[in-house]
C-alpha cells in the first residue's frame, strides 16, 4: 500500500525519525507536493529575479526561496552581485524596513500555503493602516485542496493520505473532509513527533484494510474541525483564489491566491507592470516527477551527482523541506 | 515552511506577545489569535501565533486509537 504525505515538514520529520525503516516493506511512504518553495512555478521565480535586479527594489522573502535556481541564477546569486535581497523571519520584517527606508521600493515575495498566507494578509492590513506607500506584495501563495484533487486525478496511485498538520490548524480539519467523502481516500491529519506520525499511519492502514475511508484528526491538540476564523476573514479581505501553475503539476484552477482588484496598489505585479516571463526548463531535472510522488529522489539522474544540497539544480533539493534535500540529509546519495 | 514552534505566552502588549520557549523569549504577533492570553501554550509560525495547544498530551493518542478501533 502507498501512503502519501503533502507537507514539507512531514517529509522532513518522516526521514529524520527513520519512519520508513520502521514500517514493513509493504507500506510505501511517498512525498507529494507539500513544499511551497518546491512547487513555486519557475515563471514566478523568474519574475522575482527580475524584480530583484531593479536598483530601487529591496526584496524580502523567507530564507529557502533564496537559493532556488532559475536557469543559472538565484536570488542569492543576484544578492552577491549587489541586488538588495533580504531574508525575513516574518513578513512584518518587510514592513519595519519599509518604514525605516522610505526611498526603497520594498517587495514582499509571499510564498506558502494556508499556514502562511494569513501572515501576508496581516502585512497588507498593517501597511494600509499605517499608509505605507513603498511596500507591495508579490503573492505566490497557494492552497491545497484543488491541488490534491488534481494530483489524485493523474496517474499517481495512492491508497491513503497523511494530511498536513499546520495547514489544518489554520484551515480546519473539515477542509480535508472531501478526501474520504468525494474521493474515497482514507486520510489522517498528523502531528510531527514520531509517535504522532505512527498513530496517523496506523489509522490509515486500518482504514485501508477495512475499506472504510474517513478523515481522522490525529493532531487534535492543535487542529480543530473549524478553521481559524480570524485568519480566514483576514485572508478573504485581501486575497482571492486564482488559477496557479504548480511546478510539476502544471496549471491548477483556483489553487493560488492573488490580491483583490481593489488592492491593486499593493500588488507588485501591477505596480511594476511586470509581464510574465517564459522559462525553459533544465531538461534532466525531474523535480516535477518527484513532486507528484511518481519517482523517488534517488531515481532522478541528477540526484547526488550534479544536484547536491550545496549546489542544488532544482527546488526539491534547495528547500530544507524538499523531498530531495530530506532524502539526502538522512540517507545520503542513496548509492 | 510549516515549521511551527510551541511556546508559552509570558506577556502581551497590544498585538505583540512575548513567547517563552523554555528559557528564550521571542516576540510574535497575536493578530491571528486575538483571544490568546498570558499563560496559554501556543503554536508560533513565521512570527505569528496561529493556534492554541491543548495541554493534555497522553490522553489524546489513546482517544485516537479508540476512534480507529471503532471504524
Amino acid at each position: 500500500m502507498t501512503i502519501m504525505e503533502v507537507c514539507g515538514t512531514h517529509t522532513h520529520a518522516i526521514r529524520r525519525h527513520g519512519i520508513r525503516q520502521l514500517l514493513p516493506q509493504n507500506i510505501r511512504l511517498v512525498s507529494g507536493p507539500g513544499c511551497p518553495v518546491c512547487v513555486t512555478a519557475e515563471e514566478d521565480i523568474a519574475l522575482a529575479l527580475k524584480l530583484a535586479k531593479q536598483p530601487n527594489v529591496t526584496l524580502f522573502c523567507f530564507g529557502d526561496m533564496l537559493r532556488v535556481p532559475c536557469g543559472n541564477e538565484s536570488l542569492l546569486q543576484l544578492s552577491s552581485r549587489g541586488a538588495d535581497v533580504r531574508i525575513a523571519l516574518s513578513p512584518l520584517d518587510a514592513l519595519a524596513f519599509a518604514k525605516e527606508n522610505p526611498t526603497r521600493e520594498v517587495v514582499w515575495y509571499g510564498v506558502g500555503f494556508e499556514t502562511t498566507t494569513p501572515h501576508t494578509a496581516a502585512l497588507l492590513e498593517a501597511a494600509a493602516r499605517d499608509n505605507i506607500q513603498n511596500l507591495s506584495v508579490f503573492s505566490a501563495h497557494k492552497t491545497m485542496p484543488n491541488a490534491l484533487r488534481a494530483l489524485l486525478d493523474t496517474d499517481t496511485k495512492i491508497d491513503a493520505l497523511i494530511c498536513p498538520g499546520h495547514v489544518s490548524s489554520i484551515a480546519g480539519a473539515d477542509a480535508f473532509r472531501f478526501l474520504p467523502e468525494e474521493l474515497h481516500l482514507p486520510s489522517a491529519i498528523a502531528g510531527f513527533e514520531p509517535e504522532e506520525l505512527l498513530v496517523a499511519i496506523l489509522a490509515l492502514v486500518t482504514m485501508i484494510l477495512r475499506g472504510k475511508p474517513a478523515l481522522i484528526n490525529a493532531y487534535p491538540r492543535v487542529v480543530k474541525s473549524a478553521p481559524n476564523e480570524t485568519a480566514r476573514a483576514l485572508v478573504d479581505a485581501w486575497l482571492a483564489p486564482c488559477d496557479a501553475v504548480w511546478r510539476g503539476l502544471g496549471m491548477i484552477s483556483m489553487s493560488g491566491l492573488a490580491l483583490l482588484p481593489e488592492h491593486a496598489w499593493f500588488d507588485t505585479l501591477k505596480r511594476f507592470s511586470l509581464a510574465p516571463v517564459s522559462v525553459s526548463a533544465h531538461t534532466a531535472c525531474r523535480c516535477g516527477d518527484v513532486l507528484r510522488g511518481a519517482i523517488e529522489p534517488v531515481e532522478c539522474p541528477l540526484f547526488g551527482k550534479a544536484c547536491l544540497p550545496q549546489h542544488p539544480l532544482g527546488a526539491c533539493m534547495v528547500s530544507s523541506e524538499g523531498a530531495c534535500a530530506a532524502y539526502y540529509q538522512y540517507e545520503g546519495a542513496g548509492i | 515552511m510549516c515549521l511551527a514552534i510551541p511556546g508559552t505566552i509570558a506577556k502581551i502588549e497590544d498585538e505583540t506577545a512575548f513567547i517563552d520557549y523554555g528559557g528564550t523569549t521571542r516576540r510574535a504577533s497575536v493578530r491571528l489569535l486575538p483571544d490568546a492570553a498570558v499563560g496559554d501554550c501556543v503554536l508560533v509560525h513565521a512570527g505569528f501565533v496561529i493556534q492554541k495547544v491543548d495541554p493534555d498530551e497522553g490522553a489524546e493518542l489513546e482517544a485516537i486509537l479508540k476512534e480507529v478501533e471503532l471504524l
